[in-house]
């Protein structure tokens, strides 16, 4: 049934990802941003399953498409996130040998000039949007890819989303954008993007 | 004030004239184009940035307070009061998907007043701008965080509508 989405937990305490992203950050963007999405996805779909008509429909699609992106998003970068290794509070930022590495390696040529790309591509959103690491469903490389305000991804399977929304990184980073680019490597979750791309490469294609 | 002016604006200015070197240089069609995005974007924000400043005032300078006057008068027309047209004013803006910026313009072919939103750094191009209000994060959300309407609500207090007034006759003018 539509209209009963709602928001999921995270992973961890709201300071688990600290230094890297205050705990200010982390409550306002989950139990406020995230939150309003998921309020607002259902309140769309709820006047969707009520609309008549083609032209209600076509009405109600940019509200379903920027809140439900805006679910779809934030579900995925909470869990592509996790406390620090080099804090001593998990796994984040470590990227141990294994089929990921591989074919980063083999995409990027070095796990460094990932982190670049990805950096420099994302940094360079003429407004608010997503960096994305992805499976490419054809040729099941990884490749690096963007999308404006709240679009999902759709022309490659999600690896690992970096939500470059200012509400994301302003109270901590200011306007320095790339200190956060940096910053963040520390807290991703290399074992869910793994997972990620283990089920793109083997799994059905997109 | 002082990141946003010092910082975002002073990054588009910077962008602005790499983009209008490089454009001077480009050789052809293609790499013309290719400045295009550069070009918008940072021309865009130097415009926008640049309007947005001058119809700001502190409150012991004007800002908030709409003098008598064909300003006025024309708001009261097209929106039914002033306080009407600063609710839809407020509702477009905080409707934006993303970042942009919400104005009053004025439509050459109507001669009215309307409100209008663009996205990201798009310069205002269908009407004369009259009144922008930015209402990318950076502009508030040190101050509002997340609450936008507080933000929308608080501006009006130092919106210049001397400036915005000045703007409407020059327009006026320009079409009669």
């Amino acid at each position: 049934m539509s209209g009963q989405h709602t928001l999921p937990d995270l992973p961890y305490a709201y300071d688990a990802l600290e230094p890297f992203i205050s705990r200010q950050i982390m409550e306002l963007h989950h139990k406020k941003h995230h939150q309003t999405y998921v309020n607002a996805l259902n309140a769309a779909e709820q006047a969707y399953a009520k609309a008549s008509t083609p032209k209600e429909r076509i009405a109600l699609q940019s509200a379903l498409k920027f809140n439900g992106g805006g679910h779809i998003n934030h579900s995925l970068f909470w869990k592509n996130l996790a406390p620090a290794k080099s804090e001593n509070k998990g796994n984040g930022g470590s990227l141990h040998e294994g089929p990921l590495k591989k074919a980063i390696v083999e995409a990027f040529g070095t796990f460094d000039n990932l982190k670049k790309e990805f950096n420099t591509t994302t940094a360079g959103i003429q407004g608010s949007g997503w960096g994305w690491l992805g499976v490419n469903p054809q040729s099941k490389r990884l490749e690096i890819a963007t999308t404006s305000n709240q679009d999902p991804l759709l022309t490659l399977t999600p690896v690992i989303g970096v939500d470059v929304w200012e509400h994301a990184f302003y109270l901590q980073y200011l306007n320095v954008k790339v200190d956060y680019l940096n910053a963040i490597w520390n807290v991703i979750n290399f074992e869910e993007a793994e997972k990620r791309y283990l089920d793109a490469v083997g799994g059905a294609k997109l | 004030m002082s990141l946003h002016h010092t910082k975002h604006h002073q990054t588009y200015v910077t962008g602005l004239n790499a983009a209008e070197e490089a454009y001077a240089k480009a050789s052809g069609p293609k790499e013309k184009i290719k400045l295009q995005a550069a070009l918008k974007f940072n021309g865009g924000g130097h415009i926008n940035h640049s309007l947005f400043w001058k119809n700001l005032a502190p409150t012991s300078a004007g800002g908030g307070e709409i003098p008598s006057g064909a300003l006025k008068e024309a708001l009261e027309r097209d929106f039914g009061s002033v306080d009407a047209f600063k609710n839809k004013m407020n509702t477009a803006t905080a409707a934006i998907q993303g970042s942009g910026w919400g104005w009053l313009g004025y439509s050459p072919t109507t001669s009215k007043l309307e409100i209008v939103t663009t996205p990201n750094q798009d310069p205002l191009l269908s009407h004369v701008p009259i009144i922008g209000i930015d209402i990318w994060e950076h502009a508030f959300y040190l101050q509002y965080k997340n609450v936008k309407p507080d933000y929308l609500k608080a501006i009006w207090n130092v919106i210049n509508f001397r400036e915005a007034e000045a703007r409407f006759l020059e327009a006026a003018k320009q079409s009669a």
